[in-house]
């Protein structure tokens, strides 16, 4: 459903896409029955002349498994909810799979900064390479990140890869992404973090190959435009092709997207 | 207290009874019943205060740029300052006071059975602090800098340092307030605790006290175990703020996740503290209208202990992605994920309270049933966020505030609604309109889902929260989602116009409403066995009590109620 509204750009993009497949069956399926209920009684049992309500303790065993049961399946329900869960989140939090990359990000008031290790893969060594508000990644590949801030709480979000993470100064919080979408997509601060928490945007451009090294040679030779700037201002069209459904204004429209 | 002093109390009381002076009688009351019309409309103004920054900030979102009507440009620096009060306001000066204060106040001693609060002049001191706490948190918005705009979570360093907050008092002065509210509800609540628990009523066993009661009972209590950390904690602020200690600061040796841990250690109990009183309004309201009992008392009671014990180990929730081990995510999610089977009983109760009853689509009734639908949604979608896989992609996102203000609406608004309607006659001893209750009731329930069932979507988009303006995320700025945010602010603004219908009611019917009996809704409660409005004194001579609160419908009797101080050879 999620990908509806936005890119599935990364590797563990499609597992959190199901999960949350999982659970909407799982609590949709709770919530209109439980919501079926009520609205029968309600209106089953609306006032009528002459009809006396009935006097029901709900303490007897008799009566009280009408809550227990639905209860029980609840129980399960969650058993099952938190399994899936803790598998999913295992995987993409608690365990870093072997990177090819690595790169700082440090949040500022309020802009990001990016120092990737260059082709050695060390981190403040003479080819690493520094952007602002631009990262650049090659497609296919995991990378590792570093994430930092320098002032106050800022959380590093990239939706298409559906990665959030903040970033507290005084700790380095490590993580890993691997892209697997060629494109450019918005970075965001999702953690408020002052005055221009409204503009601390960036761009995250995932390059084929010969694309990546194009762009590494613009920014070494000092004619690289940035993508952030770039993208500004220009508007992104929603992932699905909507265009095929015939329903008249786009708010329908993208509802209508999601059944 | 001893008996020595109750009897003193009492007899003090006795000689007390004569007129009092305007004074004493409506700026420095002692009287349970005026200190909760205080709390009433000092709650009432500032939610209209919350609700107007709603709307401009809803209103920047809409039309970014643009000015707003009744308020001009808004810079990010206000528009962080309304989206932070807002939080604060609805939450610690509109839910807490009417829920709690005003309706603990109004209520406990009523239903109970007896003449006033234990303490009445810690219970007039406890809205004098409250009274100030408002108004050092109105003071804050016009210092130098304006109001603190640092999210009502406050995480430091972004609270804690001037330099990177950019308002240098008004962060102080919010701190400073938010710190003295809560000592207005520690007094006040050993107050409802106290006299809940020693003064009732003879006869009045433990299960015969009203749901609305017990309710409001456990949240003071969740209120008082979990706020002594965060009292910590805002001392702690306040002097990173203005003495220069690095409590929360990483360059002295401290550490900001300090502060997330102290601020939802109270904050998830919190929820439960403002949910009870309404959930324990509702409990009464459904009971009434449908001339059932209340079907599984015990259980219903037992629920809320199940809920009250597990909230104080879900807070780290909040926290998936905060920067906690991430290992430690898997406790918080079983424990968060579990707090659904408390509930999911709870309201399953209520569902089927309704089962063979007689219900009347009263007012009071709409809006009890409205919430069971509106926190039914809320709850559900907890689920998404309780797991914390689904927390990495919607941690600050829309998705979080659509849930979180389908918890919160139904609980504050609807809630606040539900316990005006019902008790309006025996606070004021006059009935409202039905009619026009009616019309406000569908022109907020309906404008209410179409605000907040869109922003569920805006969050599976990615939007994240508090963002002035949208145009620096090209992902976010196209119009299929600018239409949604205009949608939504639309929906606000045409809510916000039928509250004028309530205003009216309101005050129409207080002063020229149609003269309420003293038991309009034949229910069994101790209130309405006194005239309405109760006189000072409340029982001419103090009620016994025979049996529990929900005898509604019994076989073999003439009358569909049975009311508490009725003695059993009478009918």
């Amino acid at each position: 459903m999620i990908e509806y509204y936005v890119y599935k750009a990364s590797s563990f993009a499609g597992d959190i896409d199901d999960l949350f497949v999982v659970i909407t069956w799982i609590i949709g399926v709770c919530f209109l029955l439980t919501l079926g209920a009520f609205i029968y009684f309600m209106i089953r049992f609306r006032r009528k002349e002459g009809v006396k309500a009935e006097y029901i303790t709900g303490e007897k065993h008799k009566e009280k498994k009408w809550t227990h049961y639905p209860h029980y399946a609840i129980i399960a329900l969650d058993v099952v909810i938190i399994a899936v869960n803790i598998i999913v989140w295992v995987h993409i939090k608690q365990t870093l799979p072997p990177k090819d990359n690595l790169v700082r990000v440090i949040g500022q008031q309020w802009s990001w900064s990016f120092i990737d290790s260059g082709p050695d893969g060390v981190l403040d060594t003479a080819d690493d390479i520094a952007t602002v508000n631009d990262l650049h990644v090659k497609v296919g590949e995991t990378y590792h990140f570093e994430l930092q801030a320098r002032d106050v709480i800022h959380n590093f979000s990239v939706p298409v890869f559906r990665l959030r993470q903040d970033a507290l100064p005084g700790r380095t919080i490590k993580g890993w992404f691997k892209p697997t979408m060629t494109g450019s997509f918005d970075i965001q601060c999702a953690e408020m973090c002052g005055y221009g928490h409204g503009i601390m945007g960036g761009a995250i451009t995932v390059h084929t190959e010969e694309s990546y090294n194009e762009t590494i040679a613009q920014i070494k030779n000092g004619t690289y435009e940035s993508h952030y700037q770039k993208r500004m201002g220009t508007k992104t069209p929603l992932p699905s092709d909507t265009s095929q459904i015939e329903v008249e204004g786009s708010f329908a429209r993208l509802l209508a997207s999601v059944f | 207290m001893s008996e020595a002093a109750a009897a003193i109390h009492t007899e003090d009381h006795a000689e007390h009874h004569e007129e009092l002076s305007f004074l004493y009688k409506y700026i420095l009351p002692v009287d349970h019943k005026m200190i909760a019309m205080q709390y009433m409309f000092t709650g009432l103004i500032m939610a209209v205060i919350g609700g107007y920054f709603a709307y401009v900030f809803r209103m920047q979102l809409a039309y970014p740029g643009e000015s707003v009507p009744f308020f001009g440009i808004v810079g990010p620096g206000e528009y962080n300052m309304m989206v932070t009060n807002h939080g604060t306001i609805m939450i610690f000066w509109v839910a807490m006071p009417v829920l709690i204060a005003a309706f603990g106040n109004f209520l406990i001693p009523l239903m109970c059975g007896c003449d006033d609060m234990v303490f009445p002049r810690l219970n007039r001191l406890s809205y004098q602090i409250f009274l100030v706490s408002a108004l050092v948190l109105i003071l804050s918005f016009f210092v130098k800098g304006g109001g603190f705009g640092g999210a009502w979570t406050a995480y430091p360093p972004l609270s804690s340092v001037p330099e990177f907050s950019l308002t240098d008092w008004g962060a102080s002065l919010w701190v400073l307030a938010v710190a003295l509210e809560f000592v207005s509800f520690l007094l006040g609540g050993i107050n409802f605790v106290t006299t809940a628990m020693n003064a009732r009523a003879p006869g009045m066993k433990m299960l015969d006290i009203p749901i609305a009661v017990w309710f409001i009972v456990i949240a003071v209590i969740l209120f008082m175990a979990s706020v002594g950390p965060l009292i910590a904690g805002a001392v702690m602020l306040f002097m990173d703020q203005r003495i220069g200690t690095t409590f929360f600061l990483p360059s002295g040796g401290g550490d900001p996740l300090l502060w997330e841990h102290l601020f939802w250690f109270f904050g998830h109990p919190e929820v439960y503290v403002v949910l009870l009183p309404t959930m324990g309004i509702v409990a009464d309201i459904i009971t009434v209208f449908s001339r059932k009992k209340l079907f599984g008392y015990r259980t219903v009671l037992y629920t809320a202990f199940a809920t009250g014990g597990l909230s104080f180990v879900v807070w780290a929730h909040h926290q998936f992605v905060a920067g906690i081990d991430p290992r430690m995510a898997n406790v918080f999610v079983v424990t968060t994920v579990l707090i659904s089977i408390p509930i999911a009983e709870m309201l399953f109760s209520y569902i089927a309270t309704l089962y063979g009853g007689s219900i009347e689509y009263t007012t009071p009734m709409l809006w009890a049933l409205s919430f069971l639908f509106a926190f039914l949604i809320g709850g559900v979608t907890g689920i998404y966020l309780g797991a914390s896989a689904l927390d990495v992609y919607f941690h600050d996102s829309y998705f979080v505030l659509a849930h979180f203000h389908y918890t919160f609406f139904p609980i504050t608004i609807i809630g606040m609604f539900a316990a005006i309607t019902f008790w309006f006659p025996k606070m004021f001893g006059r009935m409202m309109n039905e009619t026009l209750g009616k019309i406000h009731f569908w022109g907020t329930f309906i404008p209410f889902n179409c605000i907040f069932l869109p922003l569920f979507f805006l969050g599976l988009a990615g939007q994240h929260r508090r963002i002035y303006n949208y145009d620096h995320f090209p992902d976010l700025a196209t119009e299929e989602l600018q239409d949604i945010r205009v949608f939504a602010t639309a929906s606000l603004v045409i809510m916000l116009i039928f509250q004028v219908i309530f205003l009216y009611n309101f005050f129409y019917s207080m002063f020229k409403g149609e003269k309420a009996p003293d038991n309009p809704w034949k229910a069994n409660t101790l209130e309405w066995t006194v005239p309405s409005p109760p006189p000072h004194g409340n029982f001419k001579t103090l009620p016994t009590v025979y049996r529990g609160a929900y005898e509604y419908s019994v076989p073999g009797r003439e009358m569909d109620y049975w009311p508490q101080n009725m003695p059993p050879d009478e009918s």
